[in-house]
């Protein structure tokens, strides 16, 4: 089967022509600004951040050689030629990547509980009062916004060196993170459970727990997971700042330059987080089913 | 009023066995989950040293700190402080264009549509993951060592611990695309460059620059933090201000972080619309 093109006259395909070419060039236009000013933010972003490309240039080589010397051990033999050389720390390091582990489950799960209490009250739907509403909400959003390695440094202050500081870091910062997600599921919800326990003159407790919570647990329990996997991360370089776990092991290597287990450490601490994700991932799709991640 | 019928419980059980007697296993499995995960809390409450006396002192420390950073005052270095802001939004714009500059062939490589063959994409992928599974912060002390202290060591920090987490997020977007438009390149004779180009480029990139802004925002969260390892940026002011238990500069310092967040948040959520239009953002 073919089909006629209609194909116009001279007069009425030049105007057309003429009002495409007018369209793609003010699209043009308008991307091109858009380009220009992007760049010259990245110039300045460039001056600000004291780029020097002469120093990258000059120093690239020794980005090169610290993976070079990372993965070398001080007899000068690649290190995987003597695991037991390269790891000889192994036993000191599992240990405090226990400690990691422990900080960011015990501080996942207070913040978990924290959000827990906090989450209806920041609900929409749910939220007993308006102020209150906003008080919460405000509060959540004070929490994820402060890094949580600043509550740490503050905690030290408060509580003294330990894995105490970074736990309570860890705590208020999922606390923020959570509640926040938690209310989107919360508002996600059915409401219409809710009237019907309400019309049978529950309280407001009542009505939480026994229309609403059975409809999100699955989801909190599947939020709550992922954070874990991001605190695992971020317990990792608490630390640094003498807030407990592995960080501070690591620091030490890096800044005293015991080159080899500085890519020791890091290869467990990779080894870790890919089990944690793994299992993590392999629990979330036991419990939920494969499109519960979203 | 009508009186309801009784429910013939006798024929219900025998119809619904699972309902009315449980088997014993289902019924055990979520308060032995709870005990278990209560029992390892309990643990790491005792192993990481969480003893009352000592949390209870240092609430009350707390609380006497909070007091002493009220109100919030930057004394006299406000300059120094708006240009330690302006250098922690440099590293942050500067380290996550990199990263998504470089990361955008690299997603290539590791979307399934792109690249078939398992051999290329799995190496890729968990090179992305590697990289990904450390931290920000020690990327920064990484690269210290090669540029020397300063928020140039920042940006390449960002760049680098970014390009791990584009990468993963932009092989996603293309790995959504519709493969039509690559099959109509294809069809209309394009070699394999022209189906990228002209094929999945224009479905990806508006997810791609929807991705990149959400960066930006929680990168000026990270780049606030790697001025603690010296990386440049407020980090190091606010480091130094709490060693040395100056609260008011350091709520200050706070604020000034959460503003330029809440400022950031709300540009990039503007620029965010005004690049994807109405389309849902993936």
């Amino acid at each position: 089967m073919t089909i006629a093109v209609s194909i116009l006259p001279e007069q009425q395909l030049a105007a057309l022509n003429a009002a495409y070419r007018q369209a793609v060039a003010r699209k043009r236009l308008r991307l091109f600004a858009g380009a220009a000013l992007f760049i010259a933010a990245l110039i300045l972003a460039a001056i600000g951040a004291e780029v020097n490309l002469r120093t990258l240039f000059t120093y690239f080589g020794n980005f090169v050689s610290y993976f070079d010397r990372i993965l070398t051990l001080d007899s000068g033999q690649r290190v995987w030629t003597d695991p037991r050389e390269w790891l000889w720390g192994w036993y000191k390091w599992g240990k405090l990547l226990g400690e990691t582990l422990l900080i960011s489950y015990v501080g996942t799960l207070i913040g978990a509980v924290c959000a827990f209490c906090l989450n209806f009250l920041a609900a929409e739907n749910t939220s007993p009062a308006p102020w209150l509403r906003f008080l919460v909400r405000r509060l959540l959003e004070f929490a994820r916004t402060v890094p949580g390695i600043v509550f740490a440094l503050i905690f030290i202050m408060a509580f003294g060196l330990g894995p105490m500081a970074g736990v309570l870091a860890i705590a208020i910062h999922s606390t923020g993170a959570l509640g926040k997600l938690f209310a989107e599921i919360v508002e996600n919800a059915d409401m219409k459970p809710v009237e019907g326990v309400r019309s049978t003159g529950a309280s407001w407790l009542s009505c939480m727990r026994f229309a609403v919570l059975p409809q999100v647990s699955a989801g909190y329990v599947s939020y709550a997971l992922l954070r874990f996997e991001i605190n695992v991360r971020e317990s990792s370089v608490m630390g640094f700042v003498g807030a407990g776990g592995i960080g501070q092991e690591l620091v030490v290597a890096i800044r005293k330059f015991y080159y080899s287990d500085v890519s020791a450490i890091l290869l467990m601490i990779v080894l870790t987080i890919f089990v944690i994700d793994i299992t993590t991932g392999w629990l979330r799709a036991r419990l939920f089913g494969r499109d519960a991640r979203s | 009023m009508r009186e309801f019928e009784k429910p013939d419980t006798a024929a219900l059980r025998t119809k619904y066995p699972d309902a009315f007697e449980r088997p014993a296993a289902a019924r055990l499995a979520t308060p032995a989950m709870i005990v278990a995960a209560l029992a390892v809390f309990i643990f790491g409450l005792n192993d990481l040293g969480f003893e009352p006396a000592r949390f209870i002192a240092g609430l009350k420390q707390l609380g006497w700190i909070t007091m002493m950073m009220i109100p919030p005052d930057p004394g006299t270095s406000l300059p120094l402080y708006l240009k330690a802001l302006g250098e922690t939004l440099s590293i942050a714009l500067l380290g996550t264009t990199l990263a998504a500059t470089l990361a955008l062939p690299v997603s290539l490589l590791a979307a399934r549509n792109i690249v078939p063959p398992n051999i290329i994409r799995f190496p890729v992928r968990r090179f992305l993951d590697s990289i990904r599974g450390v931290d920000t912060l020690i990327w920064a002390l990484v690269w210290i060592n090669v540029v020397g202290l300063g928020p140039f060591a920042g940006v390449l920090a960002i760049m680098v611990s970014d390009f791990g987490a584009l990468g993963k997020l932009f092989s996603e977007a293309i790995e959504a695309a519709d493969k039509k438009q690559v099959e109509g390149i294809r069809a209309s004779g394009g070699n394999a460059l022209h189906e990228i180009r002209f094929g999945l480029m224009p479905q990806v990139l508006p997810v791609i620059a929807g991705q990149v802004l959400y960066f930006i925002e929680s990168n000026t969260r990270s780049a606030s933090i790697i001025g603690i390892v010296g990386a440049g940026g407020i980090g190091l002011q606010l480091a130094e201000q709490i060693r040395v238990l100056e609260w008011q500069r350091v709520s200050f310092l706070v604020l000034m972080i959460l503003v330029a967040v809440a400022a950031i948040d709300f540009i990039s959520g503007k620029l965010r619309f005004a690049i994807i239009g109405r389309r849902a953002v993936a």
